[in-house]
């Protein structure tokens, strides 16, 4: 390993420790709002959203998302919109249940 | 007998600019987050269509054990930072520091293990089994797949541990990129952890 990229990694050190405290704290944070029982649908956004940051900031540094080829870039938005599409797949029985077609 | 290498393991592949190695664990990834995307979908639609949530009463919370979950996301994050410790190692070159990190993770892991466990059996002991009713088909599906991961995780790091290692007297760049495949594994198997303590133990 060449001293450039011995360098490379010792100047993102910091940047992993800040990542695993934050990740630690809002894992507090996401437990300790759990005990205010907010209503359903602020409780489920605010561990959604939190979750969602956790999750961005695991891909972003420790996956180096933040700084990674085009390629893979390509690859997690085609997924993103498939799992988009599966997520929104539940939806369809609604849409069925109100449509009023015979047999439902 | 010519030996067969699978070309671009080290050096970037001319077309995506990463070796070949790198781009398979993201492909994986991806087929990946179908897969549980596929469960949190279920879950979502199983959750909409009853009537309350656990179907016996109560909360998730007071149902599951949280304190356990919340030590549990402790211990995933905190192996997963090891984990990047121990390819920042590799990037160094440094072996026994690499092997520090690496066993610490492997020892987080099998802590994970060990307290799911301790709410495993505390559920089957109330009789609180998958076949008990939807909540409890969907926590030990969910958290059991999520489970089966963390043992893939373990063969995986226990091998670059072990006699993986080898690689590394041979050619550390190439063991480096093998530490930073598996690393992107490990990481993506908490970031699952990530959403499934809310949405099964909190919500």
């Amino acid at each position: 390993m060449d001293a450039a990229q011995h360098e490379d990694v010792s100047k993102h050190m910091g940047q992993y420790y800040v990542v695993f405290v934050a990740l630690l704290c809002l894992t507090a944070v996401t437990v300790g709002v759990s005990y205010l029982h907010l209503a359903r649908p602020a409780a489920i956004a605010v561990a959604l959203v939190i979750a969602t940051v956790k999750a961005g900031m695991v891909a972003a540094v420790f996956m180096h998302l933040i700084s990674e080829r085009k390629v893979i870039y390509a690859v997690l938005i085609i997924t993103a919109v498939f799992f988009a599409i599966l997520l929104l797949l539940p939806n369809l029985t609604t849409f069925e249940h109100h449509s009023g077609l015979p047999g439902t | 007998m010519s030996e067969t290498v699978i070309p671009y393991m080290v050096k970037p592949h001319p077309v995506t600019g990463i070796p070949n190695g790198k781009f398979g664990i993201w492909l994986f990834l991806a087929s990946e987050v179908m897969l549980f995307g596929a469960l949190f979908s279920s879950y979502v639609l199983i959750r909409t269509g009853m009537p309350h949530w656990p179907p016996e009463g109560g909360l998730s919370s007071e149902v599951l054990n949280v304190p356990l979950a919340t030590l549990n996301t402790a211990v995933l994050i905190t192996s997963s930072i090891t984990m990047v410790l121990a390819w920042a190692s590799c990037k160094m070159g440094s072996l026994p520091r690499f092997r520090l990190w690496m066993g610490a993770t492997i020892a987080l892991a099998f802590v994970f293990l060990v307290v799911k466990y301790f709410e495993y059996s505390h559920k089957f002991h109330l009789g609180h089994t998958p076949s008990h009713d939807n909540f409890y088909a969907v926590y030990f599906t969910m958290t059991g797949l999520h489970g089966l991961h963390i043992v893939g995780g373990i063969i995986v790091n226990g091998y670059l541990l072990g006699p993986g290692t080898k690689l590394w007297a041979k050619d550390p760049e190439h063991f480096t990129n093998r530490v930073e495949n598996a690393g992107l594994y490990w990481h993506f198997v908490d970031l699952v952890w990530i959403f499934l303590f809310p949405s099964l133990y909190l919500l």
